[in-house]
């Protein structure tokens, strides 16, 4: 078995992980990678969807998260994320309020500006009914 | 010479100014633990944030096609001062040093011929600004955390400053604000936001062959995604040393009223007790005169 990785899980608020783990499956801008150790150094944006941390050759937990960033390099892998709720903690209701409120704020957008930012909003909301589901 | 009654009535006014104000510094107290602990919690994204921009901008230097929010518009004509002091009043030097130092940087800009505008964030900021630069001043916030300052503000106000930067209505961004040192020390700190100043991490990187990143997308693409949330961290960074700020200097400022009406109360205690036994003196002697003129 090769070394493990140290996982970071950064929110704004505080360091909400940080531990060693063999593989750490994000769902990266262009598609979902696994990081390992000594996995070549990469910076990618992370799209809103669920972080599944190995440990123990069995997914030891998942997290959602809301986008954001992720560094990679040899022994760390470290996400800042704006937001993150661990999987079992998300439920249907909340999922659905949310792109509710969402798809509210889309019709309501008034410029270009707001109307992105609605549009982030709905894509992170499926993407949390779809971590539910 | 005031009579017997205004002393006491002196005297119960002042211990119930003493009660106030020891029960603020005590809620001061509590409040600045909280925010304290808050602060500390949001350095790591903050300096993680720091040290992934830093391998960005060191790998995209010199090259031409990078944002407008870290390289500037090439102009330094238009300034934005943010000023971030409090909602309420009550804590020392807290707000005034904020507005001063605001002040003296746009009299100074003023002179050099610059457009100065004036975002206030806090109620105090805005009141305080408005009649000497009221012409100045654009909308602003106020009553930001309430119940504690969460990222979704600091983001709020990013958003703000980064419509108006998109506008084209100003060219370089400052924020004033207190940074937290200790609880009985602040300090009024003026950060350029925009353009960002490249973390000195990069400069360091370049002189070690360090290990070559990947990008995924592409650097400019990444970088027009970090800038703005990085202003937000930037922002939120700020807000939480404010709010700690405000608490230690509320918590100062209440300590010394607190003391000031012990002390002024024992002083008028002592002039009670003098002007009572004088009194009594005086109806003494009248007594005594009066049974000897018999």
């Amino acid at each position: 078995m090769a070394d493990k990785i140290q996982f970071e899980l950064v929110s704004p608020a505080k360091l909400l992980v940080s531990s060693k783990v063999d593989m750490v499956v994000v769902p990266g801008g262009e598609g979902d990678f696994g990081a390992l150790a000594l996995h070549a150094p990469m910076i990618t944006t992370v799209r809103p969807g669920v972080i599944d941390i190995h440990d123990g050759g069995k997914v030891s937990s998942s997290i959602f998260v809301a986008g954001g960033f992720a560094e990679v390099n040899e022994e760390r892998i470290t996400v800042l994320a704006e937001e993150a709720i661990p999987v079992g903690e998300l439920t249907a209701e909340l999922a659905e309020a949310r792109k509710q409120a969402a798809r509210e704020a889309l019709d309501d957008a008034s410029n270009e500006r707001e109307k992105a930012h609605a549009q982030r909003l709905v894509l992170i909301a499926e993407a949390m009914a779809a971590a539910v589901g | 010479m005031a009579s017997l009654k205004d002393l006491r009535m002196k005297i119960v006014s002042v211990k119930s100014t003493r009660k106030i104000t020891s029960a603020m510094k005590m809620v001061a107290a509590s409040k600045l633990r909280r925010a304290q602990t808050a602060a500390e919690a949001a350095r790591p994204f903050a300096e993680r944030m720091e040290r992934m921009l830093g391998t960005l901008a060191a790998s995209l230097a010199g090259q031409s096609g990078a944002p407008r929010m870290l390289t500037g518009t090439g102009a330094d004509k238009v300034h934005l001062l943010v000023a971030v002091t409090a909602d309420r009043g009550l804590c020392g030097g807290f707000n005034s040093s904020i507005v001063r130092a605001t002040k003296a940087m746009a009299a100074d800009l003023l002179k050099q011929g610059k457009i100065v505008k004036i975002m206030p964030v806090g109620r105090k900021a805005r009141e305080q600004l408005r009649r000497d630069y009221g012409q100045y001043m654009i909308e602003g916030f106020e009553q930001l955390g309430r119940k504690g300052i969460v990222f979704a503000e600091a983001d709020q106000v990013a958003a703000q400053i980064s419509a108006m930067f998109d506008g084209e209505e100003f060219d370089v961004c400052t924020v004033v604000y207190n940074k937290f040192k200790s609880a009985i020390a602040q300090e009024v700190t003026r950060q350029q936001v925009i353009p960002f100043p490249v973390p000195e991490l990069a400069a360091k990187s370049d002189t070690g062959p360090k290990a070559i990143y990947e990008f995924e997308p592409g650097e400019e693409e990444i970088l027009a995604e970090i800038l703005p949330r990085n202003l937000a961290t930037q922002m939120f960074r700020a807000l939480l040393e404010s709010q700690a700020s405000e608490q230690g200097a509320r918590m100062t400022a209440m300590d010394n009223a607190t003391r000031n009406a012990g002390d002024m109360i024992n002083a008028l205690a002592i002039k009670y007790n003098r002007s009572r036994q004088a009194q009594i003196t005086k109806e003494l002697i009248e007594i005594i005169s009066g049974a000897e003129a018999l």
